[in-house]
């Protein structure tokens, strides 16, 4: 091992301009704006902070953001897990079709998804006219942040699944299967655990983009103060009102918590990658 | 019980197995769950797109026409497109020169720098908006500078093109370093060998080799780049005809309960969506090996 060195020596050149653009841009568009986002919460203090989320609409908001984006993301999982299964171990006529649609809510801009679902499930739309005699009523209620959240949660969950279901080895489902094992059996304990690690980074990555989403939820949730207000949309309201410490302190404790949670979970993926991922 | 082993392992392989054999589940079952999650899939994200075509042609293509000759629906299209125009090519060159420098290069902080260019991705849009309205609003950082020089950034132009940098920058540079990565440097190395000079080794060898992924890259870029909501409202201010792009203009119409106007521009948007699953769709099936992140979406 020689002298330390920043850089190990590379006959290409050009690695100075592209590596000091990368670092300037990276600085200017994304780390200056957020300095200033923590610099501004910094000088709110701790009991200014504590104070705005002692502010029961507060507290109800991140409550309806982080609970709801929990149970959409958890349920994303379920069905991406189903989904993924079914889009790579069964051929069906449209399969292709299949495949590509559940890339829609990425490609579709918010605002869109959000009109329309709010058009579906409102008392007099094509869904929630069905609903309704139900009594199950889906827009303008937290049902309808549920719904919309799932809609953005959903190709999270199925494309980090889709490839390691390619990857199972199906030797060892016929070596389980040799051996006696029932298919149940062979599904519960040869299939499912190396998905473990895989439907966790998909819930993560879910869940982290429903606590922020705001286009597809304004629309379809009715936005009630404590009950179905969402706490991106309490960060407008008090822009809106020039509230810019209301409105950085309610940033903030969403970063941090949702930051703590991918944390929390983030170590439990990789716990699961020991104990139950192959290699 | 030995022989259909064998035999199966020779036949081509079937991703489901052979029916009803010990390696996949009952015939039954498999129907079961295509079907179920066929109905899902069709209730969940087809009908959102089939209600927003069948709403903005319910009063007819003359009522559909009339919504695009507002002054005001002609100006946030113009104004989505020039936004568009500035931040991908911005979020193009920067791609290329992240990935120049991460993938062929080996140095300190790498996987720092790599984290770093994904935040943007772990930040809400309304947050992104945000932080540049505490940078440059009439109460930021930099309000009073600014003011002072006569000059706008948030609830005009730069503002927009700035928040929709930030949201979509990431786009660009994470397609093209893992693959960059993957074909490593001979290639270069070769080419620079043989005389090549660094720039036409860029222009001969490195770009053609990524083109694909790049293009995937700038397509993905320029649908969020488009359809962005959430941060660009917090900047944009709604100004009609100034300042509002095509989903803010969606959701003004919405709001003032013009369906017809509000779906008309939705569907536009949701037009943009479905040539741009369309093309990503044909780029991972025909360009698969030259695509490096198109298994992991």
């Amino acid at each position: 091992m020689g002298a330390f060195t920043f850089r190990r020596p590379s006959a290409l050149p050009g690695f100075g301009i592209a590596f000091g653009y990368t670092l300037v841009y990276l600085t200017l568009i994304v780390l200056l704006p957020l300095a200033a986002l923590v610099t501004k919460a910094a000088g709110i203090g701790l009991q200014g902070f504590l104070d705005v989320l002692a502010d029961p609409r507060v507290s109800a908001a991140l409550r309806t953001s982080f609970g709801i984006a929990f149970a959409a993301a958890a349920t994303a999982s379920l069905v991406g897990l189903v989904t993924a299964w079914v889009l790579t171990r069964y051929r069906f006529p449209g399969r292709r079709l299949v495949d590509a649609a559940i890339d829609l809510p990425f490609a579709l801009p918010t605002a869109v998804a959000g009109i329309a679902l709010a058009t579906l499930y409102a008392p007099n739309g094509w869904v929630g006219r069905l609903l309704a005699p139900l009594g199950i009523q889906v827009a303008f209620t937290p049902l309808g942040i549920f719904v919309a959240l799932v809609f953005v949660a959903l190709p999270f969950a199925v494309r980090t699944v889709q490839p390691l279901i390619g990857e199972i080895d199906r030797e060892l489902e016929e070596a389980a299967a040799t051996l006696g094992a029932s298919r149940t059996r062979t599904i519960l304990t040869v299939i499912l655990p190396p998905l473990v690690p895989g439907v966790l980074t998909g819930f993560v990555l879910a869940f982290a983009r429903a606590v922020g989403e705001y286009g597809s939820v304004i629309f379809v949730a009715g936005n009630l103060p404590f009950v179905s207000e969402i706490a991106p949309l309490l960060v407008v309201i008090r822009l809106e009102e020039y509230d810019y410490t209301g409105a950085t302190a309610v940033a903030t404790a969403m970063l941090l918590i949702a930051f703590g949670a991918l944390l929390a979970i983030n170590l439990l993926e990789a716990f699961a990658r020991r104990r139950l991922g192959h290699g | 019980m030995a022989s259909p082993t064998l035999a199966r392992r020779r036949a081509p392989p079937d991703p489901a197995g052979p029916a009803g054999g010990t390696t996949s589940e009952p015939l039954w079952l498999r129907r079961t769950l295509i079907g179920i999650v066929l109905v899902v899939l069709a209730l969940f994200l087809l009908l959102p797109l089939a209600a927003v075509f069948a709403e903005a042609f319910r009063g007819g293509l003359a009522t559909y026409r009339a919504a695009f000759s507002d002054p005001d629906a002609l100006a946030a299209i113009t104004l989505t497109l020039t936004v568009a125009a500035i931040a991908v090519p911005l979020n193009l060159v920067f791609g290329i020169a992240a990935a120049w420098a991460i993938a062929k290069f080996d140095f300190v902080g790498k996987s720092l720098l790599v984290t770093l260019i994904d935040l943007p991705f772990s930040v809400s849009p309304v947050v992104a908006g945000l932080v540049f309205v505490l940078l440059f609003g009439a109460q930021g950082v930099l309000g009073p500078v600014l003011q002072a020089h006569g000059l706008q950034v948030i609830f005009a132009l730069p503002g927009i093109v700035l928040a929709t940098v930030f949201v979509t920058f990431p786009f660009v540079a994470r397609e093209l370093i893992p693959l960059m990565q993957d074909q490593g440097t001979a290639d270069e190395e070769a080419a620079l060998t043989l005389g090549a000079s660094g720039l036409r080794t860029f222009w001969r060898v490195t770009l053609p080799n990524v083109k694909w992924a790049l293009l995937y890259g700038v397509l993905l870029c320029n649908a969020r780049a488009m359809g962005e909501f959430g941060a660009v409202a917090v900047v944009s201010g709604h100004i009609r005809g100034e300042t509002n792009t095509m989903p803010l203009h969606v959701e003004i119409l919405y709001n003032e309960y013009d369906l017809g106007g509000a779906f008309a521009m939705a569907s536009l948007l949701a037009g943009l969506a479905l040539v741009t699953l369309a093309i990503k769709s044909f780029l991972e099936w025909r360009y698969a090996g030259a695509i490096a992140s198109a298994a992991q979406r």
